[in-house]
């Protein structure tokens, strides 16, 4: 691999917890690498399975999901269903060839911010030791083919 | 003018990339970032400008809708928490559709986060490009309201919520007053006298507990706690648990003949008020000057309770009005209110956690609080400072920073410790005329008065020294330390270590959030900072509201203040849910889930997902449907749906799909 | 069970030999098995860490180094120095990448590259934890008749780690010692320093710190002072007769290893014990250990 490899990640940030960590992390001008950049949703359970492979699919080498600690949701378990889904697409990834480092959740509560510094630097380093991601081909469904 | 709902033709985006002063501009090079965004497609305009909130930041966005048929507006700049709303107004006054806009944060998440300027700016324009692809495909959104209900919770009954709740009553509001202690006052009815001025506390306090008491508007609930809280800003249903007193507030005269006819004729309880430094009786009034004036009996230590065999002479002495019910039980009341402010105070540091300070160890060491009630003539003493072994003190030390500024327990500055410290400085060199040592680290008096408090106490002989004390200890190094509690300190601006032996040492400790305020918090569905006291949503310009619409915080319970900012405080949250009381409503963010019925199997699969219980079954044509009033955007049900039958507003699965691939497209 | 690994350091082959001593005794009877660390070398305790803390640190590393090749999981380092100069090693190393770097290149030097995977223990803590005062007690089969003690913690296996007792105020020892029926007082100096090396370097301030010492001690109304640490024990032991002769304070108190006091409880001997070396109180010494309470009955 490279010696200059820098692995991108894309990370979703919920909007109540994670996301405000973040902007408490610049306020307080806690520097952390610059590999990770944000969608933001309003809710760690509004992250898609499809959204993880989108992100695979279009180059992404790691991918960060960030919601509120168990218990602390702003919209009460939208989280624990994140983690559900998370559970499947660990798995589906996993038949898929790419490695579970490459795909991460984190519970980062508003106060958090150094954390996510911590998070976001381990997770480069991870992802730096294990080289840019597989290519996923994102087939686009052939209709014609399926009624014959 | 009518509002531009981009629905005709092309789409015509313009890119604002703002400088923030230096704040980004330093870091990230903003021209190089505009310059990309005019690059890209669907951009008609792309500019930089040095600080885009301002006025003249959205004239610019208002004068290019005009003049370049803009149906669509990115801007880069800080977090949306920040300015989302601004932008969007702007928008609105430009004529275009507020929702047609996507803001991008290149300050909070890369200017201040990242050093090198490479890959501050490659990030931005990642970002740029990544809400460009986004804002093309946004539609026209309408806010919706929500009315709110006229009442008001305030929990918590010490000085922040009386004030709060008074000017709430006053502007007409109907309030609910609900404390967890036997009476309200809080801490505040605990001191002697308040700092600066040395009013004495109850004096400030009193008559406006008595206002409480006596106002039409406001229903006070004492002894009784919020459990549960359902339902969203303008209408709070919430359930209050009332616990029994056994005695009727409504009949109780306020005699206390009662108290006086208890079958304990000397008080044996450890008296909580009082700091356990005096007794009670199972039947009692927390302080003379209580509100309600109604006794509580403690079932813990009644005879009546614990054995069932007592001759119940309080009974008799309250006679016919017959106000003592021993059977009473707990009431659960529910009521419903459109905002809430919380202001449930503090709790002090446990000087048990320092223990090199002997407190619990040396009869003669005390906290704060308990030596305000030592020098309270009300107080277990009467004002006397008088030490549990009886004697009064010679010498006094008054130890700074207990449970502050420490790395070992809590490493905030508790804020009003230097003040009191200086004042029990006063009282205790008042009441008894001892020679009076102060141990700070530094001199925190940055009030008004306090300055001068601190120059009046230098001209009273108090002494000062500067150093965190080691230890409080009773070995006698030589003879003259015999029998005293010795102070070992290093005196940092006379450069050495000193022994001094004093008679009673006087912990300053500092200010904590409650115990329980993990589970407060979320039972109103709002987060605590660091430090565990609650968060507030922006620590300068937005002190007391916090990230729940139609939660306000004011006190201590926000974090640690004196009693001038905590009446400030009151205010200024009472100010806040009067605005959204008069305004009638309240405008929701319009990013709610709808079902397409074409697309929807029927499987159900949403339904048990809402946490608002807001999608119901429409059993006649076999579909989904979800009530936008009940909504609250949180889009599980849209990644849950397996035939991706919902959609939600701002949160398409489209929209994040583009900033996905917008991120990941390399330049 | 696995045995402990064992570091005696210099001092319990010196002037702490009574320490080693009762601690082989001790544990022999409570069948806890000692395997001394091979080739273990001077661990250069306060005075080394004072000159130069770099080379400091590689010296007492190659301890711990030596332990993980030996497949040791828990170091038993006795001596108060000791302990804490292994214990702070390990934590430097881990905390401080650039220590952890230096030490680790000059130990892969000696072939000794990984120091990971060592507990290092003191013996009050492993007799609390891993004992337990209630088999202690349990195991008693003889009465105390000595006087009065104060237990004396001293300041390194309190400070600045908490992991063999509390920093203020511990108790493990004074706990111990009631399980096998020795009286305690209250010692507000219990964690106060005896001056270590100072009595060597610096002897007016060392012999001072040692006089205030015993003088609480006495003023608490102890006739012996029990500690865990062998230069501990030499100050407080060796200065009392200068101290008489220069204070108008007549001390002549014994100044006792926990394990000792503890061994003889459980029936060891005086002479396993090591009791014969002590310079100060020996005629209390005499009664409390004669042949007679040797021969008591056994404790119930």
């Amino acid at each position: 691999m490279p010696e200059d490899f820098e692995p991108r990640i894309v990370a979703f940030f919920c909007n109540w917890c994670t996301y405000l960590a973040a902007d408490l992390a610049g306020t307080s001008r806690i520097k952390y690498l610059p590999n990770a950049e944000v969608v933001r949703v309003m809710c760690s359970g509004r992250i898609d399975v499809q959204f993880v492979l989108k992100a695979f699919a279009k180059g992404a080498d790691g991918v960060l999901i960030g919601g509120c600690h168990p218990g602390d949701c702003h919209y009460q378990e939208g989280n624990y269903k994140c983690l559900r889904r998370f559970r499947l697409v660990q798995r589906l990834l996993k038949q898929m060839g790419i490695e579970q480092e490459r795909l991460r959740l984190e519970w980062i509560s508003a106060a958090e911010g150094d954390r996510v510094r911590v998070v976001i630097n381990d997770m480069v380093q991870t992802l730096k030791r294990l080289g840019p991601a597989p290519k996923l081909v994102e087939q686009a469904a052939d209709l014609t083919e399926v009624n014959a | 003018m009518s509002e531009n709902n981009g629905s005709n033709g092309a789409v015509r985006i313009g890119v604002y990339t703002c400088h923030c002063g230096a704040n980004i501009a330093a870091t990230v090079d903003v021209k190089a970032v505009a310059e990309y965004a005019r690059s890209l497609p669907n951009v008609a305009v792309s500019r930089e400008y040095k600080y885009m909130c301002s006025d003249p930041g959205q004239d610019l966005i208002r004068q290019d809708i005009r003049d370049h048929q803009l149906n669509r507006v990115v801007v880069a700049s800080c977090s949306p928490h920040l300015h989302e709303h601004t932008f969007r107004t702007a928008l609105k006054v430009g004529g275009l559709n507020p929702f047609f806009f996507h803001m991008v944060n290149i300050r909070e998440q890369a200017s201040w986060v990242h050093e090198n300027k490479i890959h501050a700016t490659r990030k931005a324009k990642d970002l740029v490009r990544a809400a460009v692809r986004r804002v093309a495909r946004h539609e026209a959104l309408e806010r919706g309201r929500v009315a709110i209900h006229p009442d008001v919770l305030v929990v918590g009954g010490g000085i922040a919520g009386i004030h709060a709740a008074l000017t709430l009553a006053n502007a007409g509001k109907h309030v609910f007053l609900v404390e967890r202690e036997a009476t309200i006052g809080g801490h505040m009815a605990k001191f002697d006298k308040t700092f600066p001025t040395l009013d004495c506390a109850a004096c400030i306090l009193t008559p406006k507990m008595s206002a409480v008491r006596a106002h039409p508007n406001i229903t006070l609930w004492t002894y009784a706690e919020v459990t549960q809280v359902d339902g969203f800003v303008g209408s709070y249903k919430v359930t209050v648990n009332r616990r029994p007193r056994y005695v009727d507030e409504d009949l109780c005269a306020g005699c206390l003949d009662c108290i006086e006819a208890c079958v304990y004729k000397q008080a044996k309880v450890p008296d909580e008020f009082n700091m356990n430094l005096g007794k009670r009786k199972p039947i009692y009034v927390p302080f003379p000057q209580a509100v309600p004036l109604v006794p509580v009996i403690d079932p813990e230590t009644c005879i009546q309770f614990k054995s069932g065999k007592c001759k119940k002479t309080c009974v008799d002495a309250c006679g016919e009005r017959h106000a003592i019910n021993l059977r009473a039980e707990a009431k659960q009341e529910t009521i419903e209110v459109g905002t809430v402010i919380l202001s449930t105070g503090f709790q002090t540091f446990d000087a048990a956690r320092t223990p090199e300070y002997g407190y619990g160890v040396h009869p003669n060491v005390y906290t704060a609080l308990e030596v305000e009630r030592l020098v309270n003539a009300s107080g277990p003493t009467n004002g006397e400072v008088v030490m549990r072994d009886g004697k009064t003190p010679g010498a006094v030390g008054i130890i700074h920073c207990v449970g502050s500024r420490d790395e070992r327990t809590n490493r905030w500055c508790s804020r009003v410790c230097c003040m009191y410290s200086l004042k029990l400085a006063h009282l205790i060199k008042e009441h008894t005329g001892a020679e009076i040592f102060n141990f700070y680290i530094d001199m925190r008096t940055p009030g008004k008065g306090f300055e001068e408090f601190y120059q009046k106490l230098l001209s009273e002989r108090v002494h000062f020294v500067r150093g965190r004390v080691a230890e409080v200890t009773d070995w006698a190094l030589q003879p003259s330390e015999e029998g005293k509690l010795v102070i070992q300190v290093e005196d940092t601006l006379a450069g050495f270590v000193r022994r001094i032996p004093v008679d009673m040492v006087v912990l300053a400790t500092g200010l904590e959030p409650h115990a329980d305020a993990q589970e407060v918090r979320r039972m109103f569905n709002i987060t605590c900072a660091r430090e565990g006291f609650f968060l507030e949503r922006h620590p300068k310009l937005a002190p007391v509201n916090t990230f729940t619409d139609g939660i306000f915080l004011a006190g201590c319970c926000q974090g640690p203040k004196d009693i001038p900012d905590t009446v400030a405080q009151a205010g200024a949250a009472a100010a806040e849910a009067m605005a959204l009381i008069d305004a009638g409503y309240v405008e929701t963010e319009p990013n709610t889930a709808h079902v397409m019925e074409e697309v929807c199997a029927g499987c159900k699969t949403c339904i048990p997902m809402c946490p608002y219980h807001a999608i119901s079954f429409m059993l006649d044509i076999h579909k989904s449907h979800i009530n936008e009033a009940l909504c609250k955007g949180c889009g599980t049900c849209v990644a849950a749906c397996p035939a991706g039958a919902i959609k939600q507003n701002l949160f398409d699965d489209d929209e994040i799909f583009e900033e996905i691939e917008g991120i990941l497209t390399n330049a | 069970m696995n045995p402990y690994g064992y570091f005696p350091g210099c001092s319990l082959r010196a002037t702490g030999v009574a320490y080693e001593e009762s601690l082989l005794t001790l544990f022999r009877l409570l069948d806890l098995p000692l395997e001394e660390l091979r080739d273990w070398n001077c661990c250069g305790a306060t005075s080394y860490m004072s000159i130069d803390e770099e080379s400091a640190f590689q010296l007492s590393a190659r301890n711990l180094a030596l332990a993980h090749k030996a497949e040791c999981r828990d170091l038993l380092a006795p001596c108060s120095a000791c302990y804490l100069v292994l214990r702070k090693t390990q934590d430097y190393v881990e905390r401080y990448p650039a220590i952890g770097k230096r030490v680790k290149e000059s130990l892969a030097a000696a072939n000794l590259p990984v120091l990971d995977g060592v507990r290092v223990r003191h013996p009050l803590e492993v007799l609390y934890t891993d004992v337990g005062v209630e088999r202690i007690r349990s195991r008693v089969v003889r009465k105390w008749s000595g006087g009065r003690v104060a237990c004396y913690y001293g300041c390194q296996i309190v400070r600045p780690f908490e992991e063999v007792d509390r920093a203020h105020n511990p108790t493990r020892m004074d706990e111990l010692l009631g399980a096998i029926g020795a009286p305690t007082v209250e010692y507000p100096l219990k964690t106060a320093c005896c001056g270590g090396a100072l009595t060597g370097t610096m002897h007016p301030i060392g012999v001072r710190m040692n006089y205030i010492l015993l003088k609480e001690a006495v003023r608490k109304g102890a006739q012996a002072i029990v500690t865990v640490c062998p230069l501990c024990q030499y100050n407080l032991d060796a200065y009392q007769s200068e101290i008489r002769g220069k204070t108008s304070t007549p001390v002549d108190m014994p100044i006792l290893y926990f394990t000792q006091v503890l061994g003889w409880a459980l029936g060891a001997d005086a002479e396993s014990l090591g009791l014969k070396r002590a310079i100060s109180g020996r005629k209390f010494l005499e009664q409390w250990f004669s042949k007679e309470t040797q021969e008591a009955e056994a404790y119930v």
